[in-house]
């Protein structure tokens, strides 16, 4: 393995614009490795080779004429999740019913990354329209994780987390509807951001639940998910959504963060996470950290939250709700797959067909309990309510926070579990993102930093760390203090621990 | 396929049944974007050429409210009276149909942004009917859909359909009335004037082209029956396409005729969307359903809630124009109509152009008097509205000006006013092009008064003889020599001069 792929993006881009390396130099050697190992992994859906290697040239260009850097990540490759709008590649949210469909446009985050002279290096794969938690509902084959290739590698964004794990892209972009960034993060050992829901940009993003959707950086350290962050973060009048306000600091607080002093800040434990149903490895890894962040001169208090129990519940309402709406353009006239159009069958029967044979399982199970919750005489009992605990989560984030600055809890009860183990038991699944959710249905910002293995399976396992709206900067600078104790404690960056894989 | 359908005596329907009516009007705002994109709203473009990735609902894209449109809205909704909601949202309406894009219509469901408002109209005879305005909410347009083949023009049976999306995500105002009671025998005349009056105001608001032809300005008519002293109103049917104000008042007294007939034979209405059809004056059954249609709405969350400010508000209410109700009550006093010919002129659809008019320069009374006959007669002919006559109310105030100076006779200037209409340039190019100038060169005129003098002597000498009325006689003459350029007066006042002294 070639040691650029090695380093993380801070340290690429430093060693692009002091010439000891060429940007396309970096794109190549990760082109490479793709080539090797993406076999296995199958982290990627489609590898933009030509446009990588173009953009990477154009940042050469600009070092060498001595024009300043267009953004702290020039030249950088990323891993962009399929369901981000890519002009002249193929967009299909791993579903067959966009399969080989091209958007006609950029996504603003697509955009700002371009802009910011970020290399694409393609896309990756995901559960279908973002519904799920170990990427097996991709209508294009599962992703493996890279620590143990029999286990998922966490949903819906298993391909950018895959792909960080695995080395094929120091950065990687995911969404978060209930967890999809902060899962895989966590059963990648990787970091994950969930920013606060309105600072990224939607435009692009193809919508699962607009309420919750929520694009974010993942990266191998907390520095890089910041500096990406930084780069994809903004206001943008193209979503209606979007916060028009100042980007909160991130990397100032990551920087600050791996000072390793936290003294005066006040961490909540949320006792509603603990427990049965969490692995005795993810419960010891998540107390030990806690530890580190007491004596890293953080204040611990427990804080309990109890209408978080009612999250799970309740998100399974609202994103199926909206999502049974917002895939109802999926209906083979405009564009995308079309079935049993014989020149005798009504466009009403086209587009059953088509939905029939174009969405999967879960996408179907979603839109039936949306459709069915949103239906006349049930709309009060289940949406209604719905939103009823989304504002109680609300209030008890407003709580917590007016006594401590962050939160913090396991980021999913469990480490990634075997393919194929939980594919018939959708409530199974659906656990995964029993910590990550509050943090949707809520908006605050929330992220999954590694936090070491699990004792019980080596495997690894993610600290949630949750924070105020608009207050990103605080969870950034908690997680960069934790993974700097953390590395001075296990001698060395957690991820280098990830087995080699065998190379094709 | 032709089924006879019952209908009921007029007279008889209004002996045993009251009608109850409810009017939605569907207004396509005139704002240069649509409701939620860029895209540009004029009517008539090459199919599929006014898109883009919002209005094709192409995955990924996202909806951004006009201002202008909401503003529109607002305007609307003060001018009807109606309260303006300090905190409103948008809905999806969800329902598949391939001319929507999203297969949802954004609208609004539960709170509209206008509520609880008012119009009164007043009908033909100045009778004046109060209109209960339930809500006024923006929402965007569909596309269009053309199902080529097939027996019926619908989506059911054709061969192939074709679809335009350049009217997807026009602004929409959906305008409903309360239920209008009590109308009697008036109703479809209180339905036709309803909507008269709606697009009156919406045309002085500024807010719409109002073009009814164009369906800039749609109405479906909501019509039932009940017994009289009944204790709660009938099964109603809606009628869609109703393309003209007549097809309102058609619409409205067939439905009653139609649905009478149905309950005195021991029948049920059966709640339904009618199809108006213009030729025969009839409306016929939609498709049926099995169950009625749950649009599962629930508030857009991909756009944030509207508050106008009450600032705003009040702003917006300061730019209300004049009503028009108001405006013609000023403009009865001002010009001194009768109540007849106010109507006449109103009915033309002449208050605006013969306003424009007057503006400038023109009187009042020839103003009228052009726009109400020969340029309606015209329209007439030309099965055009009055307004879209290729002739503007500046040139109509030159030709006025032109015959007061003396310079065309009434017959010249209808003759200058056609060469307008065909598109021969201004006024008085025309004068100049067919050389229609009054001939008030005196001399000339001398010439042909003595020449028919001479032809009738018999005619001049009962002239010499004090008999004036006899003057006519020559003038003809001389204004048939003359081509009918000459200005009769002048002639008239030279023959008594060569006649008398
Ligand atoms: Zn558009």
């Amino acid at each position: 393995m070639s040691e650029l792929t090695r380093l993380d993006a801070a340290d690429l881009a430093a060693r692009i614009q002091a010439r000891e390396v060429s940007a396309v130099e970096v794109t190549q050697a990760h082109l490479d490795r793709i080539a090797a190992v993406d076999a296995t992994v199958h982290a990627f859906l489609h590898v933009d080779t030509e446009r990588a290697l173009d953009a990477a040239k154009a940042v050469d260009d600009d070092v060498a004429a001595g024009r300043p850097a267009v953004s702290p990540l020039a030249g950088v490759p990323l891993a962009l999740k399929d369901v981000l709008a890519m002009q002249g590649a193929p967009t299909t949210c791993g579903s067959k019913v966009l399969e080989h469909w091209q958007p006609p446009y950029d996504a603003t985050v697509t955009r700002r990354l371009r802009e910011a002279g970020v290399v694409i290096l393609g896309k990756t794969n995901m559960d279908e329209f973002a519904m799920g938690s170990s990427t097996e509902n991709s209508a294009f084959g599962v992703t493996r994780n890279p620590w143990d290739l029999d286990r998922i590698p966490g949903g819906s964004g298993g391909g950018s987390a895959a792909a960080l794990a695995a080395f094929e892209a120091p950065l990687a972009i995911g969404t978060d509807t209930g967890g999809s960034i902060r899962q895989p993060g966590a059963v990648t050992g990787t970091v994950g951001v969930k920013p606060t829901y309105g600072t990224v940009s939607r435009f692009g993003l193809v919508a699962f639940s607009s309420s919750l959707d929520q694009a974010g950086p993942c990266a191998r350290t907390v520095l890089d998910a910041a500096l990406l962050h930084e780069v994809i973060a903004g206001h943008d009048p193209l979503d209606s959504t979007s916060i028009d306000a100042p980007v909160p600091p991130v990397v100032a607080a990551a920087r600050e963060g791996a000072t390793g002093d936290l003294t005066g800040v006040r961490v909540g434990v949320v006792t509603e996470f603990a427990g049965d149903g969490y692995q005795p490895g993810v419960s010891a890894a998540f107390e030990a950290a806690v530890a580190q962040l007491r004596e890293l001169g953080a204040e611990i208090v427990e804080v309990s939250c109890p209408s978080f129990d009612l999250a799970l519940p309740a998100y399974y309402l609202i994103a199926p709700s909206e999502a049974s709406s917002n895939l109802a353009r999926f209906d083979a006239m405009r564009y995308g797959l079309r079935v049993g159009d014989d020149g005798e069958r009504s466009a009403e029967e086209v587009m059953s067909l088509t939905r029939a044979a174009g969405f999967g399982a879960e996408v179907k199970r979603r839109i039936m309990l949306g459709t069915y919750a949103l239906s006349a005489g049930y709309y009060d009992a289940y949406y209604g309510s719905a939103q009823k605990v989304r504002t109680l989560i609300m209030r008890d984030f407003e709580a917590a926070f007016g006594r401590v600055d962050v939160l913090v809890s396991p980021t999913t009860p469990t480490t990634a579990f075997r393919i194929g183990e939980r594919v018939d038991d959708p409530m199974a699944m659906y656990r995964a993102d029993l910590c990550t959710i509050p943090s949707n249905l809520a908006g605050n910002a929330a992220l999954s930093v590694p936090c070491g293995l699990s004792g019980d399976d080596g495997l690894p396992v993610g600290l949630q760390i949750m924070s105020p709206a608009l207050q990103d900067h605080r969870g950034y600078r908690v997680a960069a203090a934790y993974e700097v104790a953390r590395d001075a404690a296990q001698g060395g960056s957690l991820i280098t621990r990830v087995p080699e894989l065998e190379v094709v | 396929m032709t089924t006879t359908v019952a209908l009921m005596d007029y007279a008889d329907v209004i002996a045993r049944f009251d009608p109850v009516l409810g009017l939605e009007v569907h207004v396509e705002l005139s704002t240069n974007t649509k409701m939620f994109c860029g895209c540009p709203t004029v009517f008539g473009g090459e199919p599929n050429t006014q898109v883009c990735p919002t209005c094709l609902g192409l995955p990924g894209s996202l909806p951004v409210v006009n201002e202008i449109a909401v503003e529109s809205a607002i305007r609307i909704g003060l001018a009807l009276n109606c309260e303006i909601a300090e905190w409103c949202r948008f809905a999806r309406k969800n329902y598949f149909y391939p001319d929507m894009p999203k297969n949802f219509q954004t609208s609004q469901y539960d709170e509209p942004i206008a509520f609880d408002g008012w119009l009164d109209v007043t009908l033909d005879d100045g009778e004046v009917v109060r209109v209960q305005v339930e809500r006024a909410h923006m929402e965007e347009d569909t596309g269009k859909s053309l199902h080529v083949g097939g027996a019926t023009g619908r989506i059911h049976g054709a061969d192939y359909s074709l679809l335009d999306y350049n009217r997807a995500g026009v602004p929409l105002i959906e305008i409903v009335t309360k239920p209008i009671t009590g109308t009697g025998e008036r109703a479809p005349e209180v339905a036709r004037a309803y909507v008269a009056t709606l697009r009156d105001l919406l045309k002085a608001l500024d807010v719409s082209d109002v073009r009814m032809d164009q369906g800039s300005l749609r109405c479906d008519a909501n019509v039932s029956l009940m017994e009289k002293d009944a204790p709660e109103f009938g099964t109603r049917t809606e009628t869609k396409n109703v393309n003209s104000l007549r097809s309102v008042e058609r619409a409205v007294r067939y439905e009653m005729t139609r649905q009478a007939a149905l309950l005195a034979d021991g029948g049920s209405i059966l709640q339904e969307t009618r199809h108006f059809e213009e030729a025969s004056g009839t409306t016929r059954g939609g498709r049926r359903k099995e169950t009625s249609e749950d649009y599962r709405y629930f508030p857009e969350p991909d756009l944030v809630p509207i508050a106008p400010s009450r600032d705003w508000v009040e702003r917006l209410r300061t730019t209300l124009p004049e009503m028009p109700a108001a405006r013609r009550k000023r403009i009865q006093e001002e010009w001194s109509l009768t109540d007849l010919e106010l109507r006449d002129l109103v009915n033309a659809g002449a208050v605006d152009l013969v306003a424009a008019t007057v503006d400038a320069g023109a009187s009042a009374a020839e103003a009228r008097s052009w726009w109400v006959s020969y340029l309606s007669q015209q329209a007439n002919n030309r099965s055009v509205e009055l307004g879209e006559l290729p002739i503007t109310a500046g040139q109509v105030a030159r030709v006025i000006a032109l015959v007061a100076d003396g310079s065309l006779t009434n017959k010249l200037a209808r003759e200058v006013v056609d060469g307008v209409l065909a598109g021969e340039g201004e006024p008085d190019e025309v004068v100049d092009r067919r050389g229609l100038k009054v001939v008030s060169d005196d001399s000339a005129l001398y010439a042909a008064v003595d020449e028919a003098l001479a032809a009738q002597p018999d005619v001049a000498e009962k002239i010499r003889d004090g008999k004036v009325a006899a003057a006519g006689a020559i003038v003809g003459a001389v204004m048939k020599a003359t081509k009918g350029q000459a200005d009769a007066k002048r002639v008239r006042e030279l023959i008594l001069e060569r006649c008398g002294g």
